[in-house]
């Protein structure tokens, strides 16, 4: 049986990879228009400037939107229903991850919960994703 | 500069749609092809521009049609793509690249005969950023908007399962419809949670079928044996390849970007639509489209599809035959919304209304990735 799959980085992302991998949220900004983006591309998509700059976001985020999956993907199969969710990082961006931590039910979830990243092993890469932040983080 | 009219001279299904184990994604291109053809009193030999989603794609095809064409368009991207084809042969009849086109869908997608495994390029953006977190397919991902809009704009979950009770009223009425059986909301509810919010009923179905277009000039219109059907405005835009990227998860800016385009052209409002098809591969979609399109304001389309205005007898007739909740969804659904388009103004719908001059077809192809939409209508403009 397959298991999860397991992201092949490519040149221009690898940074984002290197990044997860040494426990830390990479993404890049355009040093001229100042604007943080997601998914890691050599172009910034608000200007079309070529000029843009990686940075180590805050790892803060909160819950934008999420479905919980009945229909497991291969290798989810003993995880039970699990939620696919999108976060919205305090830098603005958006991008897609898991939840840990916290049972995967409505109740549970709630949206805009904030949101703290931390980092699981795949593969040979490290993955990007989210836990509700306690409450001594705060959601500044 | 004015533009010559182009009218949709042939349109039929495959004999059947729904289970067709017997049959292939190219046997089911080639059927859908000859039954439309043939609706247009022509002969494959007349046909000299072709256009398919690949695979098979517009080579196979063709050849296997025995056609040379002019002109090829091999657009994929999903669900709407036979509307841009649409889209793409005006055009090119109007350029005199080719006098009579053929459009081609044919979708193995329940019993999925001659088709390619599906496969994930795992170095692809979505590959990366998206599949590492359990998505599979379109249940897990098309679906993901829904709660956002549900918390900015009140939907309830009760007015979003009318969306599919609303498309079975239609279906009830056509004997094609995989499902004719009249549905309640407490029915959706109930049934088998996919990916929550979304129930087996907010999905649609999974089907083989296949249709197919004959698309030439106006002037030729009396060479044909069914009544014209004038393509007066497309529209077509594309938004997001990975569904976190959606822009606005309450609103679809491609929708709007391609309706406004098409509305225009065919120098309509929304209050000359008498028909209307949105693609409804989930019960949020059409919601989606009523806002993006204009007919009603943000927050408003679940409450109108509830209060009953988009089911038989209702001021907007939405997705008359059933659409891909009841009707068929073989995977790519856009050909059959077409085609039910044709069937309305042409008076020749199972559930045919008493007034079809003007039908708006919007297509989504991905998940809320890419859009196409024409306006058909009786007349020409």
């Amino acid at each position: 049986m397959p298991g999860k799959a397991v992201p092949v980085p490519t040149p221009e992302t690898q940074p984002y990879w290197d990044g997860c991998a040494a426990g830390e949220l990479r993404i890049q900004r355009c040093v001229d228009c100042g604007e943080p983006y997601f998914y890691p591309r050599p172009l910034c998509p608000s200007c079309g400037s070529g000029n843009v700059e990686w940075f180590t976001a805050s790892g803060r985020a909160t819950l934008y939107s999420y479905v919980i999956n009945h229909r497991p993907a291969p290798g989810f199969e003993d995880d039970g229903p699990y939620a696919i969710a999108v976060v919205e990082l305090a830098e603005g961006p958006r991008m897609m991850t898991s939840l840990v931590g916290v049972p995967a039910t409505p109740t549970d979830l709630v949206l805009d919960m904030p949101l703290r990243v931390t980092f699981e092993p795949r593969g040979h890469v490290s993955l990007p994703v989210f836990r509700p932040a306690f409450a001594e983080e705060g959601d500044e | 500069m004015s533009h010559s009219s182009v009218i949709i001279a042939g349109a039929a299904e495959t004999d059947e749609i729904g289970r067709l184990p017997n049959h292939s994604t190219l046997g089911l291109h080639i059927e859908a092809a000859r039954n439309a053809v043939a609706d247009a009193g022509l002969t494959m030999k007349d046909i000299d521009g072709i256009g398919c989603v690949a695979a098979p794609g517009p080579v196979q095809v063709a050849h296997a049609l025995g056609i040379y064409p002019d002109w090829i368009d091999g657009t994929g991207i999903g669900g709407t793509s036979f509307l841009l084809h649409v889209r793409h042969a005006v055009a090119a009849i109007r350029a005199g690249y080719a006098r009579t086109i053929l459009i081609t869908h044919g979708e193995s997608g329940r019993s999925r005969v001659g088709v390619a495994p599906r496969r994930m390029d795992l170095s692809s953006p979505p590959g990366q950023f998206e599949a590492p977190y359990g998505t599979l397919g379109p249940t897990t991902t098309f679906t993901i908007p829904a709660l956002r809009y549900m918390k900015e704009y009140g939907l309830t979950r009760e007015q979003l399962a009318y969306v599919a009770v609303a498309q079975r009223q239609w279906a009830s009425k056509n004997p094609r419809a995989m499902y004719r059986d009249l549905i309640t909301v407490d029915d959706v509810l109930a049934s088998r949670m996919v990916a929550y919010p979304f129930h087996l009923l907010e999905c649609c179905l999974v089907t083989d079928g296949g249709g197919a277009l004959v698309i030439t000039s106006a002037d030729r219109a009396a060479d044909f044996p069914k009544p014209p059907v004038h393509v007066l405005g497309t529209g077509e835009a594309s938004e997001t390849p990975m569904i976190s990227q959606m822009l606005d998860f309450t609103e679809s800016q491609m929708f709007r970007q391609a309706g406004q385009r098409a509305f225009a052209e065919a120098d309509i409002t929304v209050g000359d639509v008498d028909h209307l098809m949105i693609y409804d591969a989930f019960a949020h979609v059409p919601i989606y489209g009523l806002e993006a399109l204009g007919f009603v304001k943000k927050g408003e389309g679940g409450p109108f599809i509830a209060d009953g205005n988009t089911s038989p007898g209702g001021s907007l007739p939405l997705n008359t035959n059933g659409g891909g909740l009841s009707y068929t969804h073989t995977g790519m659904y856009g050909m059959f919304a077409i085609q039910e388009g044709v069937r309305q103004i042409r008076g020749e719908a199972a559930a045919q209304l008493d007034r079809a001059d003007i039908s708006v077809i919007l297509g989504n192809g991905g998940m809320f990735a890419a859009c196409g939409v024409l306006v058909l209508g009786r007349r020409a403009r």
